[in-house]
């Protein structure tokens, strides 16, 4: 198929109305503000809605709206917008409603800085809102991947009916590049979607059949609680993905996602034409997050895994520590702010570590 | 024996009313289901409650129906009509649900002119929490969050939410009613109706503020609070039609 070139964000926006969005509400916020501005112009061609929402707040819950009436569903902003968004994701976790939101995100904590970075991820993996429901979190590094990774994170969520996020940065986003874009979701494939949530989907029911009855909350505890295990048993139910390279020989590991791992790479290729053995373990989902990719290095010949990552304090640590498990050491090599890590501070680091 | 008269489909016949003794929810409850049904709608309604007594309706219907997060109801109604025109959404919301938490999402859905029901309880105080003050707590009432009563000088005015809603050029239909007695609960009734009918016409953003009593954090018996409805509510809370755009049509 032919490849077009186009920027980050609109690339997510396309492929998610490929993969059949077709209500998205969303609230101004740089550097994310081309997918609701590519969807403002995108959506009406296809029948969709597009709302400008008031607020995060207001648009999350659009987007609950439109997800427990059945319709494909998104929504996106960066960091400080997402915080308010919480709200809404925690209420499509517990009514179990199908949504899909991106996550640009930008310089923390507070409103930060408009420059890309990844200090959202513990929220983006850990607690995207009350209550310890968990999501899949997928973390593109090129923008091919965004959009093959927003393409598929509808079906996932409508499998789960629970949210799902895209957790990108400034760099994915505002970038570039070719992208070969999935097919058109037909008229047929997205009716028959529609009809399959049609037990659920909150349409108003014969009384001759069950209710649709999506409730984020109710007063039976027993049945809360059973609803937690449910919930718990499928969270376990997911498959991490992941990439690794070359860890059979490798005296260094390098732990990195997103843009952070793009840029890794690159060093790696250096390194490795300099005689040095890197590998690497890149996840693609950082929830559920690839832990036995860790179980594959080569602890004889590893000296130390190295932690890439724009946040300080260190957050993707958290799980290369468990993933690592006192196997070897663990450095790190940190941007933040919004700053872009660069290769030659990763080459570094890594010659320091391997002498 | 003929039958003259039969509790509404939209409440589940099995089901015994939790709301206190008194309390208008229930009475609004059946207005609502009365009005769909002689719309012929019921079975293609969906219910969307606010979080508070409000929200206890959940248990009691027959209809679709989701508890919106605390003042987002009218947000969850814009994503579902978006979605489904087809089907009928009403939102049903107390005076902290629709007032407070969720001033901006009323507002601003009432801006866009969604074509939603909106049915607002106002009984001047937060039922399900305990008797918090409310944007429409009355001036001198007591909560337990304002135990010396509102202040102005504190705490501000109550707020008139058909009146601030009538600022902006979208809205269709806004109306003030009550239930305090047969002549007011089946006009009431007439405004639930008429603002479903304009959903159906797809007239755009309706809504039916119902002023209410709370007898239990009012601490007064029903039939006091009846008294003080009347005397002191419907002072501040004048009865009628706000805004109704069919008349200008
Ligand atoms: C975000 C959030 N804040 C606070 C609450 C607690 N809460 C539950 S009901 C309620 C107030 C309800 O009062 P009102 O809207 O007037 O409805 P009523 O109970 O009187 O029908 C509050 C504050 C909540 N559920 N969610
Ligand atoms: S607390 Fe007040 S609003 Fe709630 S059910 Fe009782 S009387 Fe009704």
């Amino acid at each position: 198929m032919a490849r077009v070139l186009m920027k980050g964000t609109e690339a997510i926006a396309e492929a998610a109305v490929r993969s059949g969005l077709r209500f998205f509400a969303g609230y101004p916020i740089t550097p994310q503000n081309e997918i609701p501005e590519y969807l403002a112009r995108r959506l009406p061609e296809v029948g969709g809605h597009f709302v400008q929402g008031e607020s995060e707040i207001a648009s999350v819950n659009m987007v609950y709206g439109a997800g427990c009436a059945g319709e494909r569903a998104m929504t996106s902003s960066a960091s400080t917008g997402i915080s308010l968004k919480s709200e809404g994701i925690s209420y499509c976790a517990a009514a179990r409603i199908p949504m899909v939101y991106v996550n640009v995100s930008r310089g923390g904590p507070g409103v930060g800085t408009i420059q890309p970075s990844q200090m959202d991820y513990l929220q983006a993996t850990k607690a995207s809102g009350n209550g310890g429901f968990r999501m899949r979190v997928f973390s593109p590094s090129t923008v091919q991947e965004a959009v093959d990774m927003t393409y598929k994170a509808f079906d996932y969520a409508d499998q789960d009916r629970n949210p799902v996020l895209i957790l990108s940065d400034g760099v994915v986003g505002t970038m570039m590049e070719p992208v070969e874009l999935p097919p058109m979701r037909t008229d047929e494939e997205l009716a028959a979607i529609r009809e399959s949530k049609k037990a659920w989907a909150g349409i108003g029911h014969p009384f001759d059949v069950p209710r649709s009855w999506n409730q984020p909350g109710i007063w039976d505890t027993l049945k809360w609680e059973q609803q937690n295990k449910d919930n718990a048993a499928l969270y376990e139910s997911w498959v991490p993905e992941v990439e690794t390279l070359d860890l059979e020989d490798a005296e260094l590991v390098i732990a990195a996602y997103g843009i952070s791992a793009r840029i890794a790479k690159a060093a790696i290729k250096a390194l490795r034409a300099e005689g040095y053995k890197v590998g690497m373990i890149r996840p693609k989902t950082v929830s559920p997050y690839p832990y036995a990719a860790y179980d594959e290095i080569n602890y004889d010949t590893c000296k130390a895994v190295l932690d890439v990552e724009m946040a300080i304090p260190a957050l993707h640590l958290w799980d290369v520590e468990k993933g690592v498990k006192d196997r070897c050491p663990i450095e790190t090599c940190l941007r933040s702010g919004g700053i872009v890590i660069q290769k030659r501070e990763i080459i570094a680091a890594a010659k320091k570590i391997l002498g | 024996m003929e039958k003259i008269y039969e509790r509404t489909k939209l409440i589940q016949a099995d089901k015994v009313s939790g709301f206190c003794p008194g309390c208008m929810h229930s009475t609004i409850g059946k207005l609502i289901g009365e009005a769909l049904e002689e719309l012929g709608v019921l079975e293609k309604t969906f219910l969307i409650t606010g979080i508070g007594c409000c929200g206890l309706h959940i248990d009691y219907v027959r209809c679709d129906n989701t508890t919106a997060a605390h003042g987002r109801a009218c947000a969850v109604a814009t994503g579902m009509k978006r979605s489904r025109p087809d089907s009928i959404y009403i939102t049903y919301q107390g005076d902290g649900d629709l007032a407070s938490i969720g001033l901006a999402e009323t507002m601003h859905a009432a801006n866009r002119g969604e074509n939603i029901t909106v049915i607002f309880v106002n009984n001047g105080i937060y039922g399900m929490t305990g008797g918090q003050m409310a944007p429409t707590t009355l001036v001198g009432m007591k909560a337990t969050t304002a135990p010396k009563g509102r202040d102005p000088k504190e705490h501000g005015y109550p707020m008139h939410m058909c009146e601030i809603l009538n600022q902006l050029t979208a809205p269709y239909y806004l109306e003030r009613c009550s239930c305090n007695n047969p002549k007011n609960l089946m006009q009431t009734k007439r405004a639930i109706k008429k603002a479903i009918q304009n959903q159906i016409d797809g007239k755009g953003f309706s809504m039916v503020e119902i002023v209410t009593s709370c007898p239990t954090n009012w601490g007064m018996s029903a039939m006091d609070a009846l008294d003080f409805l009347e005397d002191n509510m419907l002072k501040e809370f004048p009865l009628g039609v706000v805004r109704d755009r069919s008349k200008e049509e």
